[in-house]
């Protein structure tokens, strides 16, 4: 099954760019990476870029409207995601907990729908 | 022909004390809570009508795990009509031959890994408990939502969407793997303790006693030493409920207020299962890992002891609940820490850390049991009654308002007595 791991954190936390504590941290994903192909449930994984480069569209009485700013103003923000493949929800929450952002964010494990889920 | 009273209550019985291990067996083979569910249900529908003309089967269990796959493999044909491909119904077939050659089925025992599915940490506290009770316990809907105060509907659903998300999620059906153990073993404690619980301080009604709940509790702990046995945790946890609901019988007068430990009749406690618990406690200290429901236990059989012995050594209490704010470093644990040292002669630092306490426990009733008692011992009366009107207010039983207005009245005449003299 896949689930994917939304990467949520907060304006402000966890470490500066230029510090060595940054420095670990981004240790920290190249670690987990490896793990993840060694294992081989790596599907997908990256960050995002900013809320302030975010841009909301929806189509409203036929009328394309866009919108400056994420979908909703909330602390914690969207910042990046995994996609894993495995077995069940302990492998995911396993491979979910050793995401370096953990530490200081929230991880949101969701299964991913497949075919035979459409309609349920 | 069997008359369907008689024939309800040996269904009844069978589902009182298999019901556990026939869901995990179905569950077990078929992945899938939910149509296990289903398929029981559609066998014990069967049994009522098969029963009635042929007699009770030898082995109603095994009847009834027979059954309950074949209509298992009913429902998969009719979700999968147009699907032709159904590597289930094979297997499951094959189980069925299986059970036909044998005289009694042979159920394999996998109730230990049910337990460990029904308290997921994925899942919501309240829903582990509900469904421990439901799926574990055979409680009905309808006994669960009474004793958690919900509305049966709104019950049903959190079960329903609890094992909506097992079967979606994929919640493994497995005992957790050793580095996993540790954590997901307490949250499996921790729902047995909290059904035991509810059922000793009920926050509302007249009774403040769930029995129910309180022997739900135990069978669960009971059945859970039996099937992974010498875990010093779940022995410190059955031997905590055991001693305490040894005391059960003494903790309500005859008009139904509730009684202080100190004031208890000890004639009215059930020494066997008091027995049994200290019996369990000892085995379990042996061991030599020591946890936080083995402290607890320990304490509950320090109070105990002292009952009997008339001198409680409060310093030692003072030193396990030191070792529990180590396991547990909660506010409610330090409220306790604190009563046992004002006992132990340290009134004025437990006052202190009352104090400190204060914001963290403003809405929790013994908290302010606690400083009325304390604060009248220091001799601050007008403190004191007003902590008792606190109290009193969040009780939410008859049986505990009227142990603290007693208690109030009592300090209130005493209060009187000191001014009068000072």
């Amino acid at each position: 099954m896949q689930y994917m791991a939304l990467i949520y954190t907060e304006e402000g936390k966890g470490p500066k760019p230029g510090t060595p504590e940054f420095g670990a941290f981004m240790k920290g994903y190249m670690d987990a990476n490896e793990v993840y192909k060694r294992d081989g449930v790596l599907i997908a994984g990256d960050g995002l870029k900013g809320i302030d480069t975010a841009t909301s569209v929806r189509i409203r009485g036929g009328k394309t409207e866009t919108m400056d700013g994420p979908f909703a103003e909330t602390k914690e923000r969207l910042g990046g995601y995994y996609l894993f493949e495995c077995e069940d929800l302990d492998a995911a929450i396993k491979y979910a907990a050793m995401i370096p952002t953990v530490a200081f964010g929230t991880i949101e494990v969701r299964p991913v729908m497949m075919p035979e889920d459409y309609g349920k | 022909m069997i008359n369907s009273p008689g024939l309800n209550a040996t269904l009844a019985s069978v589902m009182r004390n298999d019901r556990g291990r026939l869901i995990s067996a179905l569950i077990g083979a078929l992945g899938d809570f939910e149509l296990a569910e289903e398929a029981l249900s559609d066998a014990l529908e069967s049994a009522l009508t098969h029963w009635a003309r042929t007699g009770i089967p030898n082995s109603p269990t095994g009847w009834l795990l027979t059954v309950a796959r074949r209509k298992a493999i009913d429902r998969i044909r009719r979700q999968k009509r147009f699907q032709g491909y159904t590597p289930e119904i094979t297997h499951l077939a094959k189980m069925d031959e299986m059970d036909a050659n044998a005289n009694a089925p042979d159920i394999a025992d996998q109730r230990l890994r049910l337990i460990f599915t029904c308290c997921h940490p994925a899942l919501a506290a309240k829903t582990r408990v509900a469904l421990t009770l439901r799926t574990l316990g055979g409680l009905s809907t309808g006994e669960i939502a009474a004793a958690f105060l919900d509305t049966e509907p709104a019950m049903g659903q959190r079960l329903s969407r609890a094992r909506k998300k097992i079967a979606r999620a994929r919640i493994p059906f497995v005992t957790p793997a050793p580095d996993q153990w540790g954590e997901r073993l307490n949250s499996v404690l921790a729902v047995i303790y909290l059904i035991f619980n509810q059922g000793y301080a009920a926050t509302s009604g007249t009774s403040p006693t769930r029995v129910d709940l309180c022997d739900e509790a135990v069978f669960l702990a009971r059945l859970l030493d039996q099937l992974q046995p010498a875990e010093p945790e779940i022995e410190g946890l059955l031997a905590l409920l055991l001693t305490t609901h040894a005391r059960r019988p003494a903790r309500q007068n005859s008009s139904g207020a509730t009684v202080a430990l100190a004031d208890q009749d000890h004639a009215l406690w059930d020494h066997e299962m008091l027995g049994q618990g200290l019996d369990l406690l000892d085995r379990a200290i042996a061991r030599g890992a020591s946890g936080p429901y083995q402290i607890k236990a320990a304490i509950s059989a320090l109070h105990v002891g002292a009952a009997r012995e008339a001198a409680t050594d409060w310093h030692q209490i003072v030193l396990l609940y030191d070792a529990l704010l180590g396991f547990e470093p909660t506010p409610v644990v330090a409220l306790n820490r604190a009563t046992a040292l004002a006992e132990a002669g340290g009134l004025d630092q437990a006052l202190q850390e009352f104090a400190r306490l204060s914001p963290d426990l403003a809405d929790y009733q013994p908290y302010h049991a606690a400083c009325a008692e304390y604060l009248g011992r220091a001799g601050d009366h007008r403190a004191s009654q007003a902590a008792y009107g606190r109290a009193i207010a969040l009780s939410g039983n008859d049986a505990d308002r009227e142990f603290l207005r007693a208690r109030r009245d009592k300090a209130a005449q005493k209060g009187s007595t000191t001014s009068r003299e000072q």
